[in-house]
């Protein structure tokens, strides 16, 4: 009988060629994890190239999986366990593992060739140079190799297998159910019986491996977290944001209409929503990204719920649209799953810099509102509230999202879809004034006081024939108008209308728990979109030191809670750490004449929780006037 | 005969080009307003006329094409309520705002794309996308290719006045070589497009070509391109008399009209000219088509108009005959129009069969269950 030793948490990062299967290996580990109840944060993060030349530094793709008995807040910045299918793994991301960290290997792989590709001089294995962590290298081609000879598979097949071969050694490991993974490659290979076998007995074997060899002497078991009742399923941004894109047209009763271009991380949601017609989604994958926004907007036009997804780089040219919907008052959705940029930038990579695009980027006065999402999960909700404010108030709405959160998983409690409320699209069915001669009429920009929203007669719809379009409206007729002062107030009642969301928007609550003297905090951070994880996890870091800081979280980036300006002023200071350079601390400065301090990482990845964390204790520490 | 005269006979023709002819109840008889509610009252051409004052210069092209669609849109017998008109930028996308449907004066290039939306949407809208060269060919050339290719139902009418006519008079991508304009003082160097050619090479399913002043012809076309279901493209020569005018003098002049129109009959010898004195001839080896004298060749080897051959070539080849430069001569009428499932019908047809698996509340919260569920008490 093994020592089994009792972990809160680990952080495992899988590691491999690009065709090595690293990102199924990391999926299946999370599900798995996700379905023994632990809380868990993932972050795949893989080359933009589909395969790079084998065994080279590029060509490197990990999955990174943070698993715990709490709440846990982020994927990790640093791995406690490090699987480095080869020399280029393991070159890659050793930098990130603590000293005393474990790594496990395919030593089938270290050969000379594959060393010298990455410039390795000698065999860091055997050199001395892992002396500081537990290294296990094993030959996981060989055993994979020799575990499956008998389905007749060629070499190159069976090698293939070895990522689960390394799977069923961590899942042993771990003390993970098994059922799961069997299942799946049931499923996933049925039509190749031999595939499905030999990766299923690779899987065994490599289960087997660990209960046998005396390599480890330790096996770990982290608990189940403690998390509300109820039923749970893993989740990841894309995927909940096409979730809730479905369940919000169902509940306005509108068809949904996506047109949009493949682009990466963007692309899916595409594949998503394209799977799901039998819900009324039609999806349209047009040839460019300015004709994807182009037919959602005719659909909306048509009375169908039109909504466009892109990245950056296809938010751009997707401006002169959402304008053309700014001025026709008409509900579109854009998402938003930004990239690293500029330009192409790094399409795999994350970062949050398409805020002020997504606030300015068109020509003219042209308000748009703005959420964003905070966790994978989050994006569900998220995507409901934008098209109900998009409907209620005839608007495009963009939603921001980014790769971390499209690709990051997380568990869900699957929403009862019985308790979210209707969305009643109100659509003009009769007439809205008399015309001169008293004869009936319908104004389609007679705006409801409350909301300034226009009504919304769809075509088929007798007697409400109108013409609407990017030139300027008359006020209620809607006929084309060139008058100074018509224009003056279309332009500032098109900005109040946005405006006029604040009502629809809960005050924002700040998390400020305060010490043992009732004193609270002098520093708060505010953060919006996928920071959340980070900054919560680095707010709990600072706090366990037995310093103040308070934290509050933005998803309504336009219009901003009511509240806000009120909560900035009661802070001596306010950081808003952004994977930017300050755009929300633009905005906010801009609005509401706060010095906020800027807390900009744009390196492609989540910010850190444990350098934001140092940081924040030592912003606190410069204004208490203290040494750490 | 004149060319004019000849066109209009052979349009007239049913089973010819209105080939879903169905006399009394023509809503239904075009195959491509299946789907579109038909009006229970008689409708008639001020019914289509919006309260708006019309503000294209005197003497413009468009006011003849607005005219005879006016004219023609009662006809269809389909509520009017249940059209939908899409433009882009220039003069003639100001066309939605005169005629008392549905409409959506969108942006530059983009009104077939946005049209390809509504078209999608609502098989019960009939959807017109009113645009010109510089709109569909220039700005919107991509879109213009993709929307015939898909064969979505939309009928587009490309008014080509071969001219930017609302920036004031730069040439456009239909202007020929060495058009002298305000933005080429030293004449254009860019070869134009010959939007047939170019609807052709994208394998449209029905590709016309009519001419603004013959109201008989242009509504005629119109006729056979609604009732065409899929992508019916329709250039229209426009005149434009401020910034081009004349440019299609050669075939509106009656004193040279009958030798510049080459008159597309499907089944008959292409022959046209004064008496009928030219003709043209198919090239067997390279299929390129060419204008002779029918007396040096007998009217034997005369090649007769197919419009319903599914290989566009043949239509391809005739669309060559138009001039690149000066317009001089022209083929005009139906180069195309052939059956092919349209996009919007097989994208809904879709959506249905997989609806018909079920789509109840429960089937929505078993999708967003998944697979994989574990619970927590």
């Amino acid at each position: 009988m093994k020592q089994v030793n009792t972990l809160d948490r680990v952080v495992i990062r899988f590691a491999g060629d690009s065709g090595d299967g690293m990102q199924l290996t990391g999926d299946r580990f999370t599900s798995d994890s996700a379905v023994f109840g632990n809380d868990i944060s993932t972050l795949p993060n893989f080359p933009a190239e589909i395969r790079a030349p084998a065994g080279t530094l590029p060509g490197v793709s990990s999955f990174q999986l943070h698993f715990a008995n709490y709440d846990i807040m982020t994927p990790g910045d640093r791995p406690d366990v490090l699987v480095a299918m080869n020399p280029a793994a393991l070159k890659a991301n050793i930098a990130d593992l603590p000293r005393g960290g474990v790594i496990i290997t395919d030593s089938a792989d270290f050969t000379k060739r594959n060393l010298a590709k990455v410039g390795y001089q000698s065999d860091p294995l055997t050199d001395g140079s892992l002396d500081d962590y537990q290294v296990h290298a094993l030959d996981l081609t060989g055993m994979t190799v020799e575990a499956v000879k008998g389905f007749g598979l060629t070499r190159k097949d069976a090698t293939r297998a070895k990522n689960m071969f390394a799977l069923g050694l961590l899942t042993w490991l771990y003390h993970r159910p098994t059922d799961g993974t069997i299942n799946f490659l049931s499923t996933k290979f049925a039509s190749k019986p031999e595939i499905r076998d030999a990766n299923i007995t690779a899987f065994k074997a490599g289960y087997a491996f660990g209960e046998t060899t005396e390599v480890f002497a330790v096996t770990y078991e982290v608990a189940p977290a403690p998390m509300p009742a109820g039923k749970y399923r893993q989740i990841s941004g894309n995927l909940a944001l096409a979730y809730g894109l479905i369940t919000a047209s169902r509940k306005a009763g509108l068809p949904l209409f996506l047109g949009a271009y493949p682009i990466t991380p963007a692309s899916d949601v595409l594949h998503e929503l394209s799977k799901h017609k039998r819900f009324g989604v039609t999806t349209f994958q047009a040839e460019d990204e300015i004709a994807g926004i182009g037919a959602a907007l005719g659909a909306s036009f048509a009375g169908h719920l039109g909504v466009t997804t892109t990245s950056g780089p296809g938010a751009v040219l997707k401006s002169e649209t959402i304008g053309l919907a700014v001025a026709t008052e008409l509900p579109l959705i854009i998402c938003d799953i930004q990239r690293a940029g500029p330009s192409t930038g790094m399409p795999t990579k994350t970062e949050q810099a398409d805020l002020l695009q997504a606030m300015f980027g068109r020509n003219g006065e042209a308000p748009v509102p703005v959420l964003a999402a905070q966790s994978p999960a989050d994006c569900f909700p998220t995507a409901i509230e934008a098209v109900r404010w998009a409907i209620k108030y005839r608007t495009p709405v963009v939603i921001l999202s980014d790769g971390y959160l499209a690709n990051g998983a997380e568990p869900w409690l699957v929403p009862d879809l019985t308790e979210i409320a209707a969305i009643d699209p109100e659509f003009a069915a009769g007439p809205n004034a008399t015309d001169k001669a008293g004869e009936p009429a319908y104004l389609p920009y007679l705006r409801d006081p409350q909301t300034l929203a226009r009504p919304w007669a769809i075509p088929g719809t007798a007697g409400l024939q109108h013409r609407i379009g990017g030139i300027e409206k008359a006020r209620d007729t809607g006929a084309v108008s060139y008058d100074p002062a018509n224009h003056e107030e279309m332009v500032r009642t098109r900005q109040a209308k946005i405006d006029g969301i604040v009502q629809d928007i809960p005050d924002l609550l700040v998390d400020d728990p305060a010490d043992s003297n009732g004193r609270h905090a002098r520093v708060l951070v505010l953060g919006w979109g996928s920071t959340y994880g980070p900054i919560v996890a680095a707010a709990r870091r600072v706090r366990k030191t037995g310093r103040l800081v308070a934290h509050t979280h933005l998803r309504h980036l336009n219009p901003f809670p009511a509240n806000l300006g009120n909560i900035l002023r009661s802070y001596e200071r306010v950081i808003v750490p952004e994977m930017n350079l300050g755009q929300l601390a633009l905005l906010l400065r801009a609005k509401y004449l706060v010095d906020i301090r800027s807390y900009s990482r744009v390196r492609g990845l989540p910010i850190s929780l444990s350098e934001l964390a140092r940081d924040l204790e030592n912003e606190i520490d410069q204004l208490e006037g203290t040494n750490p | 005969m004149t060319a004019v005269d000849q066109l209009h006979s052979e349009l007239d023709q049913p089973g010819t080009t209105q080939k879903a002819s169905a006399p009394g109840s023509p809503g239904q008889s075009y195959r491509g307003l299946a789907g579109v509610p038909l009006s229970l009252e008689p409708l008639n051409r001020k019914d289509f006329t919006s309260d708006q004052e019309v503000r294209w210069c005197p003497g413009c092209g468009d006011y003849a094409v607005l005219a005879a669609f006016q004219g023609f849109m009662p006809e269809l017998g389909i509520k009017r309520e249940n059209t939908v008109i899409v433009s882009g930028i220039g003069c003639s996308s100001r066309f939605p705002y005169y005629v008392d449907t549905y409409g959506l004066h969108s942006i530059h290039g983009r009104a077939t794309a946005i049209a390809t939306g509504v078209a999608t949407a609502r098989e019960d809208v009939a959807v017109f996308v009113i645009t010109g060269d510089g709109d569909a060919l220039s700005i919107g050339g991509n879109h213009l290719i993709h929307v015939l290719r898909r064969n979505v139902n939309v009928t587009i009418l490309l008014f080509n006045n071969r001219i930017y006519g609302l920036t004031k008079g730069q040439y456009s991508p239909t202007s020929e070589i060495g058009k002298i304009t305000k933005s080429t003082p030293m004449g254009s160097l860019d070869n134009p497009f010959n939007p047939i050619s170019l609807a052709l090479g994208a394998e449209a399913t029905f590709v016309a070509r009519t001419i603004d002043s013959d109201r008989k012809h242009l509504t005629n076309v119109l006729r056979a391109a609604t009732a065409h279901r899929g992508s019916s493209l329709v250039e229209i020569y426009q005149n434009c008399p401020i910034f081009n005018d004349g440019a299609f003098d050669a075939i509106k002049d009656p004193t040279t009209s009958a030798d510049a129109i080459i008159p597309l009959t499907h089944g008959e010898p292409i022959r046209f000219g004064v008496d009928g004195h030219l003709g043209v001839v198919r090239d067997e080896q390279t299929g390129a088509f060419s204008v002779v004298e029918v007396a040096e060749v007998g009217e034997a080897a005369l090649a007769v108009h197919d419009a319903y051959l599914a290989d566009p070539s043949f239509a391809f080849g005739l669309s060559r005959l138009t001039d690149a430069g000066v317009l001089h001569r022209a083929p005009i009428g139906i180069f195309r129009d052939v059956e092919a499932p349209a996009y919007d019908d097989l994208a809904r047809d879709q959506v249905a069969l997989a609806a018909s698996l079920g789509n109840d509340e429960d089937a929505l919260q078993a999708m967003i269950n998944g697979g994989d569920t574990w619970t927590v008490r």
